[in-house]
């Protein structure tokens, strides 16, 4: 393992019952790349990264994440990492600010530390007017970026992001891939799931898992032209109906 | 400690927000107390009667009188024909009617004996039967009175003292079981939605990829609850003493070491409800089927467990709230001590562990 990769994922399989959900994956993500997790629903990636994120266990291979293994030293990765949901990942009921400090507090962050955290976070934001308002309130692409922020909270050195984007306008899509960007420039790899073929393209390397196994991996401007294509589009749909 | 504390401060948030659930744990309580104390009663009081006198004697009087200035009854008219009373009955005011025969007095002095017919209204056979007793004592009253002095050969009567209630009040009956049936559904449903909400919005994938173990998030969830009962169980208590001068004879410490056993029972209840519900909905209605019914049914709050078939005394048993509610009617009416309830007090042990370990079995700590 080299010493730079984040995410080294070896063998990797996740069976229930006869069913084999993730089919022998491997592959790693460097430290600050925007690693793209591609796939059809079904295709086994949430479970992949449930392994990754420590809450689901793998039935065979192994998985490191930022340097610990996810089986024997779950509790240093998950202090390691960041994680946003598909669903919603804030409470609703809480204020924006409330929302920052209960997952400060929950990541072991001291009171001040949460403190001038949170300032910095409402000045990046530009959430002045709204950090006392509840989070239920709030636009839902304004949600998805303050989700985004309080996974940052903690420093992680990677953040999990599935589907960070689903139902959310183009415009503010756009802002959050800039918000990726600036993270990834300081260093946080980024691991992302998502089903836009246009944020496919925003990424340094893109996986493809078709059926529980990885049947593309590289950057999307090598696959383009390994398929012999112009788009991330053309290359998802062509590989997909392959295999099928 | 610090991140505890963030997580029952985010826990209170969530409950005074919502003002159902608010309501359910403080109006609830207090509505059901004054609901049993007061609306839900087995005595009787001021129960309207009709006289049919043929005697009209000096004996007659006496009696009318005795039970006209009782304060379980009120004599609210008087007919001259058996024809009438049928349709007093119907009427539907009148419960009972005191038919005296023709010649009361003389039949009294002549024969020695004498016969009033007592004719109360059974569509409700448990007020009938305690408005017969009542009067059956007012003339057994009546008739020490004309026999005192006199010396009778043979003379049985019976003494009876209602002992822990000797007037009977049903408050000392209901209090008991409101305060567990309240206890165990704010404990149990509440905290079994509170856990299943985060499951159903998917915040408890986010609390499990923290560093929190689930054992943390769970008793994170379920310590804000334990103050709310107990909070609860206070309330319950002191209306009991104040409002309904109930008494507690034992000490105060037990009961409300007992009541905190009891609590953290419910909520393992719950915890275990929230493993195997998915959704707030599901859990709210394994809560009131799984737990409220029986607790009511068959826990001997309402219905006597000894005069159940023997298959519901056994089912009985494996109902916390049955051995709960023996040991503070124990504290509370007969003022006993630990050593009298210790038994209960295992039992309630040993059911709260069997369902912790219960739920850690079924607890998905990695969530599939």
């Amino acid at each position: 393992m080299t010493k730079d990769n984040m995410i080294q994922v070896e063998n990797l399989t996740k069976m229930f019952g006869d069913f084999t959900a993730v089919n022998n994956i491997s592959f790693e993500v460097g430290k600050g790349e925007v690693f793209g997790f591609l796939g059809a629903n079904g295709a086994g990636k949430t479970t992949a990264m449930k392994m990754l994120i420590g809450i689901s266990e793998p039935s065979h291979g192994n998985a490191t994440v930022a340097g610990y293994n996810v089986l024997t030293q779950a509790e240093q990765v998950k202090k390691n990492i960041g994680y946003m949901s598909q669903r919603f990942s804030l409470y609703n009921d809480l204020t924006i600010k409330e929302n920052i400090v209960f997952f400060g507090g929950i990541y072991g962050l001291s009171s001040a530390d949460i403190k001038e955290k949170s300032q910095a976070m409402i000045n990046e934001l530009g959430l002045h007017d709204m950090a006392d308002s509840l989070v239920g309130s709030l636009p839902l692409g304004w949600k998805q970026k303050v989700a985004f922020s309080v996974a940052l909270l903690h420093n992680p050195k990677i953040v999990f992001l599935d589907e960070p984007t689903g139902g959310v306008d183009p415009i503010t899509r756009r802002q959050f891939w800039e918000m990726i960007y600036k993270q990834a420039n300081r260093g946080v790899t980024i691991f992302v799931t998502t089903h836009y073929m246009d944020e496919a393209e925003y990424c340094d390397r893109v996986s493809i898992m078709v059926a529980g196994k990885i049947e593309a991996l590289d950057t999307p401007k090598n696959l383009k032209h390994q398929f012999q294509v112009d788009s991330m589009n053309q290359v998802f749909l062509k590989l997909a109906r392959n295999i099928e | 400690m610090n991140r505890f504390i963030g997580f029952i401060k985010k826990e209170f948030y969530h409950i005074l927000r919502d003002r159902r659930s608010l309501f359910i744990l403080f109006g609830m309580p207090i509505v059901q107390v004054m609901l049993f104390g007061f609306a839900i009663t087995n005595e009787i009081n001021n129960v309207d009667i009709a006289i049919l006198d043929h005697s009209k004697d000096v004996n007659t009087k006496e009696i009318i009188n005795k039970i006209a200035t009782s304060k379980y009854f009120s004599i609210k008219g008087f007919i001259s024909h058996e024809d009438e009373i049928e349709p007093t009955f119907r009427k539907g005011k009148i419960k009972a009617v005191l038919n005296f025969e023709k010649d009361f007095s003389k039949n009294l002095v002549t024969q020695k004996k004498a016969t009033v017919q007592i004719l109360t209204d059974a569509t409700d056979p448990n007020t009938a039967n305690t408005i017969s007793n009542y009067i059956g004592s007012i003339l057994q009253n009546y008739q020490q009175e004309l026999n005192q002095g006199l010396n009778l050969p043979y003379q049985i009567i019976p003494k009876t003292r209602m002992v822990f209630n000797p007037e009977l009040k049903s408050v000392y009956m209901f209090v008991p079981g409101v305060m567990t049936i309240i206890l165990m559904l704010v404990s149990a449903m509440m905290t079994s939605i509170s856990i299943t909400k985060e499951k159903e919005l998917g915040t408890m994938e986010i609390l499990l990829v923290s560093p929190l173990n689930p054992f943390q998030v769970i008793v994170g969830k379920v310590v804000p609850y334990i103050l709310l009962s107990i909070i609860n169980a206070v309330v319950i208590i002191l209306l009991s003493i104040f409002v309904f001068k109930m008494p507690v004879q034992g000490s105060l410490f037990l009961l409300g070491a007992e009541s905190t056993l009891f609590i953290i029972n419910a909520l393992s209840l719950g915890i275990l409800i929230s493993t195997i519900a998915a959704t707030q909905q599901a859990a709210m209605m394994t809560s009131l089927m799984g737990l409220m019914l029986p607790v009511i049914l068959l826990s001997g709050f309402i219905f006597p467990i000894s005069s159940m078939p023997l298959p519901l005394q056994m089912i009985s048993n494996i109902i916390p709230a049955k051995w709960f509610i023996i040991i503070i009617k124990g504290i509370m009416l007969k003022g006993v001590g630990l050593a009298y309830v210790w038994k209960e007090t295992v039992i309630l042990i040993g059911m709260t562990i069997f369902f912790i370990g219960l739920s850690v079995k079924k607890y998905k700590i990695r969530l599939e």
